[in-house]
C-alpha cells in the first residue's frame, strides 16, 4: 500500500498512558508510543500480555485520557478537552470492538437493543422497521442468526457474544475499527468468516481497522502493517513482509518462533527463542527509533541495532 | 503394564435449555472418555456444547438448563484415600462444591472475568481456596500463591496481590485464574479456551507449565480450544464437536493428518497457516444450525457437499476406523460411494505430513 502521500487517518504522537493504581506506584501501560493509520489501513499491534495494547486503543477512543501525547483523527486533535464536534465524530467515526465480550455487553438488555444502541443515539433510521432490519441484516453477516434478536448476553456461546460486539461497531460504519481479540473466541471457520467480512466491509466502506491480536498467522494475513509491542514501548514496525520475513529485535524473534504450529509432528519440537527483558542487557528507555529500510522502524541504541541486523 | 485408570466417562448427555424463543437442544448424546494423565482436546463450532458440556461435568449448568439423559462419572481418590466414583449428574450442588469443585476438579474459563471477583484483590482470591481446601495457614498459603503467580509468570508478584482484577491486563487476569486453578492439585483440569488471551510467548509458558505440572502429578487435562495450534502442541486425543454432539475422535495424529468428517475437514481448510496467501479464507458454507428445531439427519447435511440422501433422514453412529479413530458420518458406512477429502486439504495435509517428517 503506498501511503507516503496520503493523509492518515490517525496519528498518535508520543503517547503515554500511565494508571496510578496506588499512590505509591505508577503503571507505564503506554510509554512514548508512535505509529499512524491511513485510510483502508489494517494495522496489527501485537505483543506481550499486559504490553499496552488494550490501553492504546481505549486511549484512542478516549475511554481514558491521556497522560501526554497527541492523538489526531481526521486531522482533529483529540488528545485535550473534546469539543462537541469532536466529541461526535469519535462516536460514530470510530468503533471498538472489546476483548472481554461479557463485560462490555449490558447484560439486562437483549442483542437486539444492544446492537441497535448506536444507531438509537445517531437517529439513524426512519421507523422501527428498519431499524429492526439493519440489525437483523448485520447479524446475519456475522454469522448469528435473527432468533438471537431477543435473547440476552449470557444466554449466548463465548464465541456468539463476541459476534455481538463485532455487529455493535459494524453496523455505524465507522471509518475506524479497534478490534481488540475480536476473533480469538471464535472457530476457525467464523474465524476466516469474520475476517473476510471485515475485509470485504473495508472494501465496501473504506474503513481502517487497528487490529490487536494474539493470533499472529492471523494477524500475518489480514495486516497491511504491524507494531510489536512491549512493556508500553514500540519496538519494532513495519509492513507485514518486513516483520515476518526479516524481525530484527530480539523480542520479535522471539514472539515469532513462539507461534503455534497446527501440525502435530511439527509442533511438539518446535523451540521458542526466549526472550527475557530483565537479563537481556536492553533498556527501553534509552535508544531512538531507526529506519532500516521501507518503514522498517526498530528501536534500539546504535550499538544493539547495528549488533542485531549484521547477526544474519 | 498397568491397566489404564479412566477418571471421566460422559455417557449420552443430553442438555437442553429453555428460552423465550423456545427451548435449545445444546447436547444431544456427547460421549467423552479421559483416562488419568492423558490429554483430550475438545475443538469444534461456536455454539457446538463444547463449554456447556465441560459445565455439565462440574455441576455448573445454568438454572434453565434441564438434563434429558446420560451420565457424567467421575473417579477420584476421597479423603480416606478410595477410589470412588460419582455421577455428577445425580448429585446435588452443595455436594459437589463442597467435594469436588476447585479440589477434585478445577476449571479455567474463556473468559476470565467471570471467574474472578472484581471486589476483591487477587491474594485474597488465590488464598481463600487453599485455606479452605488444603487447610494452610493464611501465611502459609500466602506464601503459595505468590509463588503460584511467580509459577505462571507473573513476575511483580507481590506487588499483583494487592490489585484488583480491573487492574490487571486479560492475559494477566487468565494467568491468576490458572493459578487459582492449580492451587488446590486438582484430578482434573478443565481449560476453556484457557489462552485465548494470552500473548503466544507466555501461552507457550503456560501450556509448558500445564504439561510439567501434568506430568508431576499425573493429572488429566480437557482443553477446549479453537486454536489448532494449541491442540498439535497439547493434546494426546482430540473431539471434534459440531451441534451437540461429537462428530469425530482420535489421536492427535490421526485427527490433523487422516480426518474423516467432513466437518473436520472444513475445520482444518479454514485455518490461516503462516504461508496462507490467498486473498479470501476458505470458510464452511451455510450457517450454524439453529438449535431451536430438531434435526433428523446430520446436523451437518445442509453444509455438507459431500452429503448424502440418508443424511437428510437418519442421523449417522460413530464408525470406527482404528482401535482410536472414529467418526459419525454415513461416509464410513460400507455401503456409502468413495469419498475422498477436498483435493487442497489434501494436498495441504501431505505437506504438514512431509514437514513434520522433514
Ligand atoms: N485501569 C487500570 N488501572 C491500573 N493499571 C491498569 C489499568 N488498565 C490497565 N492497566 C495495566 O496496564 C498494563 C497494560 O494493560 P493492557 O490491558 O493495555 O494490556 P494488553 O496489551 O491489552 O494485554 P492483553 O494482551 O493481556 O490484553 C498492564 O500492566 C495492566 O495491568
Ligand atoms: N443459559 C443458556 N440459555 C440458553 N442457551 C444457552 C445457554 N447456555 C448456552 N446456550 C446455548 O447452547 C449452545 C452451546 O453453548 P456453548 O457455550 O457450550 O458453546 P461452545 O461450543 O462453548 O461455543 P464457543 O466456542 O463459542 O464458546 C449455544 O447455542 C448457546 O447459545
Ligand atoms: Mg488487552
Ligand atoms: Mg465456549
Amino acid at each position: 500500500m503506498n501511503s507516503s502521500n496520503r493523509q492518515p487517518l490517525l496519528q498518535v504522537e508520543h503517547l503515554k498512558q500511565y494508571f496510578k493504581p496506588r499512590r505509591d506506584y505508577t503503571v507505564k501501560a503506554v510509554d512514548d508510543v508512535n505509529f499512524e493509520i491511513y485510510p483502508g489501513e489494517v494495522y496489527g499491534l501485537v505483543g506481550e500480555s499486559g504490553s499496552g495494547k488494550s490501553t492504546i486503543g481505549k486511549s484512542v477512543i478516549r475511554l481514558y485520557t491521556p497522560t501526554s501525547g497527541k492523538i489526531i483523527f481526521k486531522g482533529t486533535d483529540i488528545s485535550g478537552t473534546l469539543t462537541k464536534d469532536a466529541r461526535d465524530t469519535l462516536r460514530t467515526k470510530m468503533m471498538m470492538i472489546f476483548q472481554d465480550p461479557m463485560a462490555s455487553l449490558n447484560p439486562r438488555k437483549t442483542i437486539g437493543d444492544i446492537i441497535g444502541e448506536g444507531l438509537d443515539i445517531h437517529k439513524q433510521y426512519t421507523s422501527r422497521d428498519e431499524r429492526r432490519e439493519k440489525i437483523v441484516s448485520i447479524l446475519k453477516k456475522v454469522g448469528l442468526s435473527p432468533e438471537h434478536y431477543n435473547r440476552y448476553p449470557h444466554q449466548f456461546s463465548g464465541g456468539q457474544r463476541q459476534r455481538v460486539g463485532i455487529a455493535r461497531a459494524l453496523i455505524m460504519n465507522p471509518d475506524l475499527i479497534i478490534a481488540d481479540e475480536c476473533i480469538s473466541a471464535l472457530d476457525v471457520s467464523i474465524q476466516a468468516q469474520v475476517v473476510n467480512l471485515l475485509k470485504d466491509i473495508q472494501a465496501e466502506t473504506g474503513s481502517a481497522y487497528l487490529f490487536i491480536a494474539h493470533d499472529l498467522s492471523m494477524v500475518k494475513y489480514f495486516s497491511d502493517r504491524i507494531g510489536v509491542l512491549h512493556l508500553g514501548h514500540m519496538l519494532e514496525t513495519g509492513t507485514t513482509e518486513e516483520i515476518f520475513a526479516n524481525p530484527v529485535h530480539p523480542y520479535t524473534r522471539s514472539l515469532i518462533s513462539a507461534i503455534p504450529l497446527p501440525n502435530p509432528g511439527l509442533e511438539k519440537r518446535r523451540k521458542v527463542v526466549g526472550y527475557d527483558y530483565a537479563s537481556s542487557g536492553i533498556d527501553y528507555t534509552v535508544g531512538s527509533n531507526h529506519v532500516l529500510e521501507g518503514t522498517h522502524t526498530v528501536f534500539g541504541t546504535d550499538e544493539e541495532i547495528a549488533r542485531w541486523t549484521s547477526k544474519q | 503394564m498397568e491397566e489404564k485408570d479412566k477418571i471421566l466417562d460422559i455417557k449420552n448427555l443430553d442438555v437442553s435449555f429453555r428460552t423465550s424463543a423456545g427451548t435449545v437442544h445444546a447436547l444431544r448424546g456427547v460421549n467423552i472418555d479421559l483416562y488419568r494423565g492423558e490429554t483430550v482436546a475438545i475443538v469444534g463450532e461456536s455454539g457446538s456444547g463444547k463449554s456447556v458440556s465441560m459445565k455439565a461435568a462440574m455441576g455448573l449448568l445454568a438454572p434453565n438448563a434441564t438434563v434429558n439423559d446420560g451420565q457424567i462419572l467421575f473417579r477420584f481418590k476421597n479423603s480416606s484415600g478410595e477410589i470412588e466414583e460419582a455421577d455428577i449428574l445425580k448429585k446435588d450442588k452443595k455436594w459437589i462444591r463442597r467435594n469436588i469443585n476447585g479440589k477434585h476438579m478445577a476449571m479455567v474459563f474463556q473468559d476470565p472475568m467471570t471467574s474472578l471477583d472484581p471486589t476483591m484483590p487477587i491474594g485474597r482470591q488465590i488464598t481463600e481456596g487453599i485455606i479452605a481446601h488444603l487447610g494452610l495457614s493464611k501465611k502459609e498459603a500466602w506464601e503459595k500463591a505468590r509463588d503460584l503467580l511467580l509459577e505462571v509468570g507473573i513476575t511483580d508478584a507481590e506487588k499483583r496481590m494487592h490489585h484488583y482484577p480491573h487492574q490487571l491486563s486479560g492475559g494477566m487476569r487468565q494467568r491468576v485464574v490458572i493459578a487459582i486453578a492449580l492451587s488446590c492439585d486438582p484430578d482434573l483440569l478443565i481449560c476453556d479456551e484457557p489462552t485465548t488471551a494470552l500473548d503466544v510467548t507466555i501461552q507457550a509458558m503456560i501450556l509448558d507449565l500445564i504439561m510439567k505440572v501434568q506430568k508431576t502429578r499425573g493429572i488429566s487435562v480437557i482443553y477446549i480450544t479453537h486454536d489448532l495450534g494449541v491442540v498439535a502442541k497439547v493434546a494426546d486425543y482430540v473431539n471434534v464437536m459440531y451441534a451437540g454432539k461429537i462428530v469425530e475422535v482420535g489421536n492427535v495424529n490421526e485427527i490433523f493428518y487422516e480426518p474423516a468428517h467432513p466437518y473436520t475437514w472444513g475445520l482444518l481448510s479454514a485455518m490461516p497457516d503462516l504461508s496462507t496467501d490467498d486473498v479470501r479464507l476458505y470458510t464452511i458454507p451455510g450457517s450454524p444450525p439453529n438449535l431451536l428445531h430438531e434435526m433428523p439427519g446430520d446436523a451437518f447435511a445442509a453444509r455438507n457437499p459431500y452429503a448424502l440422501a440418508i443424511d437428510e433422514k437418519e442421523h449417522p453412529p460413530m464408525f470406527k476406523i482404528t482401535e482410536t479413530h472414529s467418526a459419525a458420518t454415513w461416509l464410513l458406512d460400507p455401503r456409502a460411494p468413495k469419498v475422498e477429502m477436498p483435493a487442497e486439504l489434501k494436498a495441504r495435509l501431505e505437506r504438514m505430513r512431509r514437514e513434520a517428517q522433514g
